[in-house]
């Protein structure tokens, strides 16, 4: 899959999916990063204001040092990480081996629910990659 | 690989600062944070242990103004230096655009610098690049050392050493001063976005 190059078609899709299954959701943020860090979309409810930039570089090294562990106790992959705190929690899932999605939500949704839309945003992101 | 969105006309470029420990990558990374804090919207962030070696990567976001109507995000890492950090050197690597070899001048460190250049490139060979085709800057840091008498190593060695074969540019220079720290950011990414230009055509 080449991902290095989406086009705005693409995008645009992409950004409704998340638009319309996550941030309508109440989800305060959504990112799709790929593994290098880089940020291909962000989608947040207008009100908050993250440092998205920083965060992929993060949330990339974060995934692939989970990675690495799941190698090490014998697993392929953990393709779900979550991470909850007082207010706000982070739920990462892989989309690909190169694509990673990472919501960010406050104590209001509860991870069942929000998990559900994830799964479902995935596939139907899944099915616009290979459509291309 | 750099991530081009052609709906905000963003460009992403991953610049890793790579090279034996203590030899200066994050101090090439503070100096550049500090002199052009204007340019810099994000905070730096670093992963460090709690005797200040980096543990994971220093992270630096900055924008380098557009070309052709595109934004150019520059995001510049350092790796961990230290021997047993491979495996995270590693993921560090992924997707990375260009590399700033910091090679550290001092006499006794002749043989880590080799070693650390060789081990750049087996780890780019297991993401399939190449370190003769990749966009590639050496920095001899540490030469400030000269003055307060300590052993360094020339260039001509260093050369020998480190460039013989891969011949690409290089600098003296002392990130605790400054000098050159500048003139190297700019040359690895200008070698970086010809490569990518190059790429895309």
């Amino acid at each position: 899959m080449n991902y290095g190059i989406v086009s705005q078609e693409q995008l645009e899709q992409i950004d409704t999916i998340l638009s319309d299954k996550l941030i309508k959701l109440g989800v305060d943020c959504v990112i799709i990063i790929d593994m290098a860090g880089n940020i291909i979309t962000a989608k947040d409810n207008g009100e908050s204001k993250y440092d998205v930039y920083s965060f992929a570089a993060l949330a990339a090294g974060n995934f692939a040092t989970v990675d690495a562990m799941a190698k090490l106790v014998g697993e392929q992959e953990f393709s779900l990480l979550f991470h909850k705190g007082q207010d706000s929690n982070i739920h990462f899932s892989k989309i690909d081996d190169e694509l990673l999605l990472i919501s960010m939500f406050g104590k209001e949704i509860s991870l069942g629910f929000l998990r559900l839309n994830v799964v479902d945003v995935i596939e139907k992101i899944r099915q616009l990659w290979n459509k291309k | 690989m750099s991530f081009i969105n052609l709906k905000e006309k963003v460009v992403q470029v991953k610049i890793v600062y790579y090279g034996p420990g203590r030899c200066g990558k994050t101090t090439n990374l503070e100096y550049i944070n500090k002199t052009y804090r204007k340019q810099i919207v994000s905070e730096m962030v670093s992963l460090k242990t709690h005797g200040d070696r980096t543990l994971f990567f220093d992270f630096l976001p900055f924008d380098m103004g557009k070309i052709k109507g595109y934004d150019i995000k520059i995001q510049l890492y350092t790796v961990p230096g230290q021997v047993k950090y491979n495996a995270t050197r590693k993921l560090v690597l992924r997707g990375v655009d260009g590399i700033v070899f910091v090679a550290d001048a001092m006499a006794k460190q002749r043989e880590k610098n080799i070693r650390s250049l060789n081990q750049l490139h087996e780890n780019l060979q297991s993401y399939k690049e190449s370190i003769f085709k990749i966009p590639l800057v050496m920095q001899y840091n540490k030469v400030d050392l000269k003055e307060h008498g300590i052993p360094i190593l020339t260039t001509d060695v260093l050369q020998k050493d480190l460039n013989s074969r891969l011949k690409v540019p290089h600098f003296e220079a002392s990130a605790i001063t400054g000098y050159n720290v500048a003139a190297t950011l700019k040359k690895i990414i200008s070698s970086t976005v010809i490569s990518i230009q190059k790429k895309l055509l």
